[in-house]
């Protein structure tokens, strides 16, 4: 099991709602988006499967090169591809900006 | 001019089985009434699973739903199938326990709040092994004490069934729902052929698992009382009956001699058939004799 | 882990009983007795294996379809038979625990063991509810379905201290199985995780434990052994009695509010939430 955290400082829009996807099944994940409580994004992530840090960075750098919210992101993750993350963020996404 | 369309049943099937575990209990409760408690965002979750590298869930795969259901106050307990099977830790256990005893606590004092399990369990989670099985005992033992005062209602839906010791919960529950994907028993078909062989059960044989403990058999030998279609408005149609019935006259567990007797007049010496079973048992049922 | 036998049961329920029948009618494995605990009767329940049983599943000590209806008819009994008497008069109810584990056969599951089983804890704790003192001692395995249907329900739960005596979900060949991993690595899983140990001495840091006593050798319980266990049963008795009806005491124990640390925050949160929900 792996714990991985990156900060985006410059995703500063202030956002109100929250949102919970998603569940730790087998090949799946939950995440829990809220208000960020410090300037900028954060994002934490615990994951079943190790060594894949670089993908995660991209999966996120991808993310936030559109999704300027100043969002706390927290991710259960048992082994999602990261087509189904990114699918998973896009909804958590609708659910804040309903 | 009207035109009609052939629009295929499935269609417009609203499958419940399809639906997690949180839109599940959603879609049981009255619009606009449900609200969670302990839920995602306050973070309890196993603290026993990652000392094992095992991803917890932030709502350790239960989903407390407290409102109403046919006007009635209501709480909706439901079980996450996904996350570790639907399994019993000391996080989920205590959240069921705790919903049922202040449910228990709100029906003695004069505000009946009925209790729905949605129960999708293999039963104790191994990795939390004894507190798994307390958690069980003190679910068991609350179901017993909230019924006494407001229907306790179970629904098996599938496709992960109840197994286990929470096949007890059902087996005390004022009423049990089942669709016929959903399966019903102690121990599931594996641990049988892992334990007593292959000869005792195949667990490959389908067509023996649903026949032994599948929803229609299930109704159909007395030991469920609804079979429903894999669809949201029949299941929360019949829950609201059932909430709407209130408590039973009498519970299904208290039955003893009535099984005592079937039990005793049983040919054990080979395997018994299930729908001999329905025949000899659910007839009696449906003639209002016994439940 | 050593090979179940199951005398443990009989040798104790002998012991504390003079007794090792079954009641007319019901099956060989399912031994009860009335018996004087500090000059009040009580009524000993204990399940044994029964190599002549009709189900085949059962013979080795397994909590089968008939074990469970025969459990929940006996308490039943004592539950009518007392009906009408105050709550202090109420006879205790002690079980007597050494069960491999619950049946598993096909006849059992098509039968419906599950309603069995939830039968007996019905009665078992039907019994508590009443006001009867429900005590449990553990004098060798106590493992899943087998313990929840016989002795899981009670107020006070007493086991031996000793390497025979072990509570569990599952035994270890088929956990380690389950979660392919070696025997010897859920052993060692155990000795960190408490709530994973077969050691009982782990299961008393859970908190559901009244006590642990000390016997040489469960096999053969000595005189002045049988005088301290009768003792200990009579004092769990006499505690169940000043306390609640439920099983909340277990939550509440000093061990549990070291265990249970998320058990108890959950119970907590969830009544503070439940009043403005």
């Amino acid at each position: 099991m792996e714990k991985i955290e990156f900060d985006y400082p410059a995703a500063k829009r202030r956002i109100t709602k929250r949102a919970h996807v998603g569940v730790v099944g087998s090949g799946d994940m939950e995440i829990l988006l809220e208000p960020s409580t410090t300037e900028g994004a954060h994002v934490s992530i615990t994951t079943s499967v190790n060594g894949f840090r670089d993908t995660w960075k991209s999966v996120f750098d991808r993310f936030f090169s559109k999704f300027d919210g100043a969002a706390s992101i927290q991710i259960n993750d048992a082994g999602a591809t990261p087509g189904s993350v990114l699918l998973r963020l896009e909804q958590a996404v609708e659910v804040i900006e309903q | 001019m009207s035109e009609s369309t052939f629009v295929p049943s499935f269609v417009n099937r609203r499958s419940f089985i399809e639906l997690d575990g949180r839109a599940r209990a959603q879609s049981l409760l009255d619009e606009g009434t449900g609200k969670e408690l302990v839920g995602p965002f306050d973070r309890i979750e196993s603290p026993w699973l990652p000392m094992q590298d095992a991803v917890p869930q932030a709502d350790d795969g239960c989903i407390v739903m407290k409102g109403r259901i046919a006007g009635n106050r209501a709480v909706v307990i439901s079980l996450e199938g996904a996350f570790q099977g639907g399994s019993i830790g000391e996080v989920s256990g205590a959240k069921m326990t705790a919903a049922l005893d202040l449910a228990t606590r709100d029906s003695s004092a004069g505000i009946p709040t009925a209790a729905v399990l949605l129960l999708e369990t293999g039963g104790v989670r191994l990795q939390e092994a004894n507190l798994g099985l307390a958690a069980i005992a003190e679910v068991i033992a609350s179901i017993l004490s909230l019924r006494q005062h407001a229907p306790v209602i179970t629904v098996v839906a599938g496709t992960v069934g109840c197994f286990g010791g929470m096949s007890l919960a059902a087996g005390v529950s004022s009423y049990v729902v089942m669709t016929r994907e959903a399966r019903l028993g102690l121990n599931g078909p594996e641990v049988i052929e892992q334990e007593s062989g292959v000869e005792e059960f195949d667990a490959s044989d389908r067509a023996l698992i649903w026949a032994v403990h599948g929803g229609e058999q299930r109704v159909g030998m007395g030991l469920a009382d609804a079979l429903v279609e894999d669809n949201i408005d029949e299941i929360a149609s019949a829950v609201r009956r059932y909430v709407l019935a209130g408590k039973p006259a009498q519970h299904r567990s208290e039955q003893v001699e009535l099984y005592r007797e079937r039990i005793a007049a049983l040919d054990t010496s080979k395997q018994i058939d299930p729908l001999t079973l329905r025949e000899q048992w659910g007839l009696r049922d449906s003639q209002g004799g016994a439940r | 882990m050593s090979e179940y036998v199951g005398l443990q049961g009989r040798a104790w329920f002998q012991a504390l009983t003079g007794n090792d029948q079954p009641r007319t009618g019901d099956p060989g494995s399912v031994l009860t007795a009335d018996a004087q605990v500090r000059r009040e009767t009580a009524v000993f329940l204990c399940v044994v294996p029964n190599p002549d049983s009709r189900f085949p599943c059962v013979r080795d000590g397994q909590v089968g379809l008939e074990e469970a209806y025969a459990l929940a008819t006996r308490i039943r009994e004592a539950i009518d038979d007392d009906r009408d008497k105050p709550k202090a008069e109420k006879r205790p109810i002690i079980a007597i625990i050494d069960v491999k584990s619950q049946a598993y056969g096909r006849r059992e599951e098509t039968v419906g063991i599950f309603l069995a089983a939830a039968a007996s804890a019905d009665a078992y704790a039907s019994a508590r509810m009443a006001g009867h003192p429900v005590i449990s001692l553990v004098v060798g395995h106590a493992f899943s379905g087998g313990f929840l249907t016989h002795g899981y329900q009670a107020n006070r739960i007493l086991a031996f201290d000793d390497s025979g005596v072990t509570i569990h979900a599952m035994h270890k060949e088929a956990a380690a199985r389950i979660t392919r991993r070696s025997v010897s690595d859920l052993e060692r899983l155990g000795h960190q995780i408490a709530p994973m140990s077969y050691d009982v001495r782990d299961y008393a840091k859970l908190g559901t434990l009244h006590k642990l006593l000390h016997v040489n050798n469960p096999i053969e319980p000595t005189e002045s052994e049988i005088v301290e266990v009768k003792q200990a049963i009579a004092d769990a008795i006499a505690d169940a009695r000043m306390g609640a009806e439920d099983l909340g005491n277990r939550m509440n124990s000093p061990a549990a509010r070291k265990t249970r640390k998320a058990g108890r925050t959950v119970r907590a949160l969830m009544e503070k939430q439940w009043v403005t929900a």
